[in-house]
């Protein structure tokens, strides 16, 4: 099952990394990472989705993110009410005769055409992954020539900023007002 | 005032408390080792630099401080990589400082340039590369305060060239600034709640005291706890010593080497109280029939060994000691009779078994040797080990009362970590007496260390256990490959001659009236020792877990040995 993980990291060299590398090490498997800016100066944000067999699994990988001293959070939020969007950009084979099969196509997917050349049109899709790839199938028997996909990005619904932690991350239940940071000793 | 980057550097050293480091001279950190000279920090000279990794390790072990290693670029750096491997496996406090070249070689393949923290990636808490002199105190306070706190760990700091050169002016920071770094302190109350509803319940509880019983402090409150709630503790490699091996609670060591009655009883507990320790393959035996009958509450400072091997029916997430004091008022008093006889009568069977209890034959079997040396030393020295036959052996026979004296690679499993780590142990406590037990495999990898000791006039005992074999994969080879010996057999030097070279007063023991005599000789002379037994040739450790087979299908030595 695919698992969605939300990290907002410190805009540091080398942090992508020591994400990539942790996942590669305790043998997880990348499905896409996107990584941004945030709101935040300094603070960076990656949407990680990985294929995971089980909850246990999606819990390591999780704790472990959670572990990294550069990684400042990390929220599981795969059943979590979320908006989750793909950006794709798809070069298509299409003489002029084409072009307006395509664009009535494309329309449905609310996605559109932003190049066109002699030979060929570019066509860019936002969506959840299942939409993108619904187009993408319909594209294909035209001719894809080319095509580039940002991997998700998501965020998570309703009045909560940011990350939204849940119980998990740090292997306890969530409960706040109970958890006394620890100071410098 | 404005200070060089390596005088910022020791400043910050020297205000981390650091009397004393490990390390090796070379073209990337000669400023650094100049620098030194104008600091009250003792530096020892190693011979290779996972010598001086073993001894920071070793230092942190016996002491509790962070221990500090240093070697130059390239090879300098890389030799050091499995003396951090094997730090962060068993979790020790250590800080790594190695040179880097010029900043703006970096990536051009300079001479002695090494990509030291992508190398070190894995193997390290965290790592830092420092390009600028202004960079060198805020990360050192962080490194150090990362090696130290939540689960701890090593940190390696790699230092370009020019920021040990350029002068900045230094500041030494108030805190650090980690906004992803806070361990867990308390658990919450809801949860610990669960785990006391689980104590309450259990019949058959055994409690698994692991390395991080010492790492926290926890010793004290978990005797408390034990002796409160009648639960005996049964320990892993690296937690012998945090619970008296005399307490009649003890249940010794547990996993592929541990007691018979030990593990008998994990097997047969219907709650195991996990304290500090992650249920490594080398304890549980095959995962599918670990514990069946147990209920698991599992208290560790790092979340993601929760559940990493184990499902844990109550996860307590938090500094041990802070755990387990919260815990303490939280139970009662409880009885666990029959559990207690059960127990008694497999320990019964062990005894039997036991090679203490065979009578002298003539030859010297290690398990013999490490009694006699816990006698002489009424069980109070601080023991390092390396890693095979003797390891377990003097795991076994050693028996631990106190903490942070044994000292041993027990996740990595590094030869060689034997005699380094002694050093590091006394230099950590130098009023201590400091045994290494050695097989002849293992002691060979970091024999050069002699001259460190010598030079340093570390007063550290070598036992080195020689039975002309790699014990451990022969025992295997014998047990899992039908006797094929593959390249086991070990010619060995005369050690005896080979400490003379260094000016170590050495002994050799052949035969078992000679053993007393020779480890009084070893601990009336000052400074290094070294006494070679010759042993048994191809004895087995018992009991043992095959790899792959139930925790409680061991295979236990015969009542009555048979005789060749």
């Amino acid at each position: 099952m695919q698992y969605t993980f939300i990290a907002l990291v410190e805009d540091k060299p080398g942090v992508l990394n020591r994400v990539a590398s942790l996942f590669r090490r305790r043998n997880f498997n990348i499905e896409s990472l996107a990584v941004g800016r945030t709101e935040k100066t300094g603070v960076s944000r990656m949407t990680i989705v990985t294929n995971c067999e089980n909850d246990t699994d999606a819990h390591k990988i999780e704790a472990n993110l959670y572990k990294l001293v550069n990684v400042i959070d990390v929220q599981d939020v795969t059943r979590q009410p979320s908006v989750t969007r793909d950006l794709a950009l798809i070069k298509v084979k299409a003489t002029p005769e084409q072009r307006s099969e395509i664009n009535n196509l494309v329309a449905i997917f609310r996605a559109r055409i932003v190049d066109v050349a002699p030979d060929s049109v570019i066509v860019e899709a936002t969506g959840t992954e299942d939409k993108v790839e619904g187009m993408i199938e319909l594209l294909r028997p035209i001719g894809i020539m080319e095509m580039v996909r940002t991997g998700q990005v998501a965020m998570t619904r309703g009045e909560h900023c940011g990350i939204r932690r849940t119980p998990g991350a740090n292997g306890n239940g969530w409960h706040p007002e109970e958890i006394v940071p620890v100071g410098a000793d | 005032m404005k200070l060089s980057g390596a005088e910022i550097l020791w400043e910050c050293l020297v205000r981390e408390g650091v009397e004393v480091v490990f390390g090796y001279p070379g073209g990337a950190n000669m400023p650094i080792y100049d620098a030194m000279l104008s600091y009250p920090v003792h530096h020892v000279l190693v011979r290779h630099e996972q010598g001086a990794a073993h001894m920071a390790d070793g230092y942190a072990r016996a002491s509790g401080r962070v221990g500090v290693a240093m070697a130059t670029s390239g090879p300098g750096a890389t030799n050091l990589v499995t003396g951090i491997a094997t730090a962060m496996m068993d979790s020790s406090p250590t800080v790594f400082i190695t040179g880097q070249v010029h900043a703006h070689l970096i990536g051009g393949d300079a001479f002695q340039e090494t990509d030291v923290t992508g190398i070190t990636l894995p193997i390290t808490k965290h790592n830092y590369l420092i390009t600028r002199a202004d960079e060198v105190a805020e990360v050192v306070r962080e490194a150090f305060y990362i090696a130290r706190s939540g689960r701890p760990g090593p940190v390696l700091i790699d230092i370009c060239k020019n920021a040990q050169i350029e002068q900045t002016e230094f500041e030494y920071p108030a805190d650090c600034k980690l906004p992803g770094y806070q361990p867990p302190w308390h658990a919450p109350k809801s949860d610990l709640q669960k785990a006391v509803e689980l104590i309450e319940k259990a019949k058959k509880p055994v409690i698994l005291c692991g390395h991080g019983v010492m790492m926290s402090g926890a010793e004290e409150v978990l005797q408390h706890f034990a002796v409160k709630t009648n639960t005996p503790v049964a320990m892993t490699l690296l937690g012998l010593g945090a619970f008296p091996a005399s307490h009649e609670l003890s249940l010794g060591m547990m996993g592929m080497h541990g007691e018979a009655h030990c593990n008998l009883a994990i097997q047969n507990a219907d709650l195991l109280l996990a304290f500090g320790m992650r249920f490594d393959d080398r304890v549980t035996g095959t995962l599918a029939t670990y514990a069946p009958g147990a209920k698991k509450i599992h208290i560790d400072i790092d979340p993601s060994e929760i559940h990493k091997n184990v499902k844990a029916d109550v996860p307590l997430v938090g500094d041990l000691k802070t755990v387990v004091t919260d815990l303490v008022p939280m139970v009662d008093e409880y009885e666990h009779e029959e559990w207690m006889m059960q127990i008694k009568e497999w320990k019964a069977d062990g005894d039997a078994r036991s090679i203490m209890s065979w009578p002298e034959d003539g030859k010297l079997h290690v398990s013999h040797l490490v009694h006699s040396l816990w006698n002489a030393t009424e069980g109070g020295a601080i023991v390092t080990t390396d890693v095979g036959q003797h390891q377990m052996w003097t795991a076994q026979y050693y028996f631990m009362e106190k903490p942070k004296r044994w000292l041993s690679s027990g996740g990595a499993g590094t030869m060689g970590f034997g005699l380094p780590s002694a050093i590091g142990a006394w230099f950590a406590q130098p009023d201590e007496e400091v045994w290494t037990v050695v097989g002849d495999g293992g002691f060979q990898m970091t024999q050069a260390e002699l001259s460190t000791a010598v030079q340093e006039n570390a007063n550290v005992k070598i036992a080195i256990m020689n039975n002309n074999f790699l014990g451990m994969v022969r025992q295997w080879q014998e047990f899992f490959f039908e006797k094929r010996y593959s390249a086991v057999n070990m010619r060995t030097p005369d050690f005896v001659k080979i400490a003379e070279a260094h000016g170590i007063p050495a002994r050799l023991v052949t035969k078992p009236e000679e053993v007393q005599d020779a480890i009084t000789f070893a601990r009336n002379t000052p400074g290094p020792v070294l006494l070679e037994f010759r042993v048994e040739q191809e004895e087995a450790v018992y009991p043992m877990v095959p790899t792959g087979a139930a925790l409680d299908q061991m295979l236990r030595r015969p009542v009555r040995q048979e005789t060749e």
